[in-house]
């Protein structure tokens, strides 16, 4: 009975104890759901969004270039679509085997596949090694072909730059090509929108416009792995087109620039003299920017840099010469404008002036005799302009050319390369040559020799100005918004130079007048340097101005040889210039020409005005119903 | 007299089959059928190795359950000491030839499935303390050689696994022993003395755990510590938790398993995968479930005449109670990471061997319950 009672006693404290516990275990389970609750409902878009972070990557594409069109919406930098050709190491049976097959396909160098089984051991499994970047249409047939016997390669579309006009328009657009970290880092928009395999602007337009041919990312979003494996795409997201740029150049006025100026070293560039609007620029020689796109190989690199004829340099731009006498009508303006001399004004040509023991020669050495400023003009005396350039001074000379933008940089904002020239004057001699000004030089400034250094852009802005009756205009080479029409365009420049003064450049309109005419007859009547590449019809006659830089000094010798130019040497050889505006009657364009060691102006530059004025004034007219963008379909 | 022998007299077998609780059995089955669409998940979607292994151990262990379920809970208490030693001799055994994995050693191959002694241990001393609580006279529990000898049959098992070395298991096989220990009636201030003791020896004990132990202490103190490794497992368990919300993904949609985010995912973090498809509503479900469960087997403990069954009983059903909770917790981000299974949900043989003897033994002892146990 005791074991009975022992065992009841037992029983109860059994009982008790669990009941206790039991309590504890309520408690901790409701502890627990407690716990579930706060992670599930308090936390769960945390979670929820820390989970999806887990899961859901987002691959950046890279971004479409927006295309770049010309004034009739030609497109010359577009995009293409291109071929490359990825290995997924994963999906691959044999990769010896693959890549021995790949190699005699495509002609894979050894160091190519080293690249390929270095990148292979790099990156996961499942991750794409690019083989080629740019398959040929036949590469791409042979390897569609044997695409049954290579397994994990996959030909993959993308969208790349292209110039279908290839060397035409280099020296404005420049190109695009891989960045490199540096290049990645500096600009914030690409350091944004970068990924690998995209390529940026680096030279000229491309590079200047970035922001707004850039483009924005298409976004994959795929749910992956804890490895990092893509399992499937979530989402894409189209990315947008970088923006449209519509260029003022006219590719057929381009083409037959880069035509005038095949196999020699030169500039040509075409201005519509009340809008600004460059209508041509081109700098010869120059190259294939598509060769860039994946990289150019170093043979064709060397080629390029060591053509002689320098075709990375942008020669309208960057290229500074000695205006030669194309500068003289600036000599005669500021003249005229100084009340230096009037049109009775005469200077006797002997062809030379002596000024303390120093002789300074006429290009014609038996002289050109008694010359009135018409005439100077006309035959590009350099007598009359050594006589009228020491009556005037260089200080006012300077002013003139300053006012006309000598000097200064016509496209600065755009072309990062673009050179200011110089026209000097007695300070800037002092301060940065440290020497006095001697008079001497300010006759050879007279005549565009010296220390004076022009632009092909700014010689052709210069003509442009005094072309347009002496009115200041902003050279530009992207259409606005609103592109004026011709009538409105001259509306406005008159209208602005009653508000802004400094937008006329003269003080008596009678002299800009002078200065026209002058040119005129320099170009169309006889004995005029350029009467030879006249054109007589009015629809298409301009006037012009000739020049002939001298490279280096020439010697009392050389000078009694009178050589040939085919005798002088390639490097010694003058520059042939020549700038001009047309129609005479009612002037619409200008122009400068010049053709690096070309000689005479008259000879070497001046008959391609003749061309280009035929084809630019034929063009007017379809280029004013071009006026309107929005009639362009692109 | 009579009436005794008529209560100790064998039930016939249709009588077994009335007596029989239905409620947990069914409970049972419906937990066995959840771990089931749960391992179908985590291999997947699809029928592979985890779910073809979780449903073969349940076609074996599930009969077992029922086989032992039939047997007299007499024979239990009869071999409750041998199956202890026997206990030990497996791991006495595990610890000089068992399997080598991940560090430790606490497998035996017996060709058919790798057997894990520990589990079994879990169940063993719940047996043997229950069989030395029902035998002792009340007067003696309190004495000093009977405490020592309570310990050492708890503090011998743990020492072998231990030194497997396996932390989680021996913490549960220690908290299975002492509650048979409170519950048979071992003086309350003892526990409080020894849990002070214990608090004091706290740092002494931590300066003798293992780094990667360490690690895991630290981890749970602060789990941003090192995400990508030590703190990996709480970050996405939780994460996946706390993503199911209200309702969860949805059967199969677990994105942190199914993307391989989530560690572990078949053994003890099967809780995580269940709670990121099923959501706060199918994880409180399953508590409950788990709750019906402990409670029936309680209320079997309850209504049992002997002291062996009311011991073995609310020990079996606070051991399942604290596997859960240690389990959850670590899974919630509530205690260090110690490896432990969740009953039946977990994969894993003999974690799920041990628990369906378990359930065995319950079940006989509602069979056996109007039996009083000499």
């Amino acid at each position: 009975m005791i074991k009975e009672n022992s065992g009841i006693r037992k029983s109860d404290v059994i009982n008790r104890r669990m009941f206790i516990i039991s309590a504890a275990k309520i408690v901790v389970f409701t502890g627990i759901v407690a716990r579930l609750f706060s992670l599930q409902i308090n936390e769960n878009k945390k979670y929820l969004t820390l989970s999806d972070k887990n899961r859901i990557r987002e691959w950046k594409l890279p971004p479409t270039r927006g295309n770049i069109v010309d004034y009739f919406g030609n497109i010359i930098a577009g995009n293409l679509k291109v071929y490359q050709l990825h290995i997924i190491p994963e999906q691959v049976e044999n990769f010896n085997y693959l890549l021995l097959r790949l190699k005699t396909l495509l002609n894979l160098s050894d160091k190519k596949i080293q690249k390929i089984i270095k990148l292979k051991n790099k990156l996961k499994p499942w991750d794409s090694i690019i083989v080629s970047e740019n398959l040929s249409w036949s590469q791409f047939l042979k390897i569609n072909n044997y695409l049954y016997d290579l397994v994990g390669v996959k030909p993959v579309m993308i969208i790349s730059r292209n110039y279908p006009f290839s060397e035409m328009y280099t020296h404005i657009l420049g190109y695009v090509s891989q960045p490199n970290e540096e290049e990645v880092l500096e600009n914030e928009i690409v350091k944004e929108r970068f990924v690998p395999g995209m390529k940026i602007g680096k030279l000229g337009l491309e590079k200047t416009l970035e922001k707004q041919l850039i483009g924005t990312n298409a976004i994959q979003r795929y749910e992956v792995n804890a490895y990092g494996k893509r399992i499937n795409q979530l989402e894409y997201q189209k990315g947008l087109q970088g923006n449209k740029i519509r260029l003022t150049v006219d590719t057929e006025v381009q083409k037959l620039s880069a035509q005038l100026l095949l196999n020699k070293a030169g500039s040509i560039s075409v201005m519509d003299i009340y809008t600004g609007d460059i209508i041509a620029m081109y700098s010869s020689p120059s190259y294939d920017p598509n060769l860039f796109l994946f990289g150019i190989s170093q043979d064709e690199w060397q080629l390029i840099r060591n053509n002689p004829l320098k075709p990375l340099i942008n020669k309208t731009l960057s290229g500074l010469y000695s205006p030669g006498s194309t500068i003289k009508p600036i000599v005669a303006l500021s003249a005229l404008e100084n009340n230096i001399i009037n049109t009775n004004f005469k200077v006797k040509c002997t062809g030379k002036t002596e000024l303390y023991g120093q002789t300074f020669h006429c290009w014609k050495e038996k002289g050109h005799g008694f010359v009135s400023l018409k005439n100077a003009m006309k035959q590009s005396c350099d007598t009359y302009f050594y006589e009228v350039a020491r009556l005037l001074g260089v200080d006012r000379l300077n002013v003139t050319a300053k006012k006309f933008g000598l000097g200064e940089k016509v496209l600065g904002e755009y072309f990062d390369s673009e050179k200011k020239g110089l026209f000097p004057n007695t300070n800037w001699k002092k301060n940065n040559l440290g020497r006095g000004w001697v008079l001497g030089e300010t006759l050879i400034t007279g005549i565009g020799q010296g220390y004076t250094q022009t632009t092909p852009l700014q010689l052709c802005l210069m003509t442009a100005q005094i072309a347009n009756g002496g009115y200041k205009i902003k050279p530009k080479i992207i259409v606005n918004d609103d592109p004026l029409s011709l009538e409105d365009a001259k509306i406005s420049m008159t209208l602005q130079s009653l508000q802004t003064p400094n937008i006329r450049l003269f003080n008596d309109p009678k002299n800009i007048k002078i200065v026209q005419e002058a040119m005129f007859s320099s170009t169309n009547e006889q004995f005029g340097t350029s009467y030879k590449s006249r054109i007589d019809d009015p629809k298409y006659q301009f006037a012009g101005k000739t020049g002939t830089a001298q490279v280096k000094r020439i010697s009392k010798r050389e000078r009694e040889l009178d050589l040939k130019l085919e005798q002088i040497p390639y490097k010694d050889r003058d520059h042939a210039l020549y700038v001009a505006y047309g129609p005479y009657k009612n002037p619409r364009y200008a122009l400068s020409i010049i053709v690096e060691h070309g000689g005479s102006g008259s000879k070497a530059a001046a008959p391609m005005a003749k061309e280009l004025f035929k084809l630019i004034i034929d063009r007017d007219e379809l280029r004013d119903k071009q006026s309107n963008f929005e009639n362009i379909n692109i | 007299m009579f009436q005794r022998d008529s209560l100790n007299s064998e039930l016939s077998f249709l009588q077994k089959i009335k007596e029989i609780d239905y409620t947990l059995l069914i409970c049972i089955i419906l937990l066995s059928i959840i771990s089931l669409l749960v391992m179908y998940s985590t291999d997947g979607g699809e029928i592979l190795y985890h779910t073809k292994s979780h449903f073969s151990k349940l076609v074996v262990f599930f009969p077992l359950m029922l086989f032992i379920a039939f047997f007299n809970i007499r024979y239990w208490h009869t071999f409750a000491y041998l199956f202890y030693f026997l206990v030990i001799l497996l791991l006495l055994y595990v610890s000089f030839f068992g399997l080598k994995a991940s560090g430790s050693q606490r497998w035996m191959d017996l060709y058919l499935f790798v057997l894990q002694p520990s589990e079994l241990m879990k169940i063993a001393v719940i047996l043997c303390l229950a069989k030395y609580y029902h035998r002792i006279k009340t007067e003696n529990v309190n004495t000093l050689t009977s405490i020592m000898l309570v310990l050492t049959i708890i503090i011998i098992p743990i020492i072998f696994v231990i030194s497997q070395p396996d932390l989680g298991t021996s913490v549960l096989i220690a908290l299975s022993g002492l509650i048979i220990l409170w519950l048979g009636g071992v003086k309350v201030k003892y526990f409080v003395y020894s849990f002070i003791t214990f608090l004091i020896s706290l740092p002494f004990i931590i300066s003798f755990l293992k780094p990667y132990q360490k690690l895991r202490i630290l981890t749970f103190l602060d789990p941003d510590r090192d995400p990508l490794g030590a703190g990996y497992q709480i970050i996405q368990s939780k994460i996946a938790i706390g993503s199911g919300g209200l309702d969860g993904k949805g059967f199969l949609k677990g994105t942190q398993s199914y993307l391989d985010f989530l560690p572990e995912k078949h053994t003890d973090f099967i809780f995580t995968l269940f709670s990121e498809e099923f959501g706060f509503i199918g994880s409180v479900g399953l508590l409950i479930l788990y709750t019906i469960i402990i409670f029936r087997i309680i209320r079997i403990g309850a209504i049992s005449r002997s002291n062996f069954s009311k011991l073995f009983c609310f020990g079996f059903a606070f051991s399942i109670f604290i596997y859960i909770v240690v389990n959850l917790s670590m899974v919630l981000g509530l205690l260090p990471i110690v490896g432990s299974p969740l009953p039946i949900m977990s994969y894993g043989g003999s974690s799920m061997l041990a628990t369906m003897i378990g359930f065995g033994i319950v079940l006989s002892a509602k069979i056996n319950h109007r039996q009083t146990i000499a």
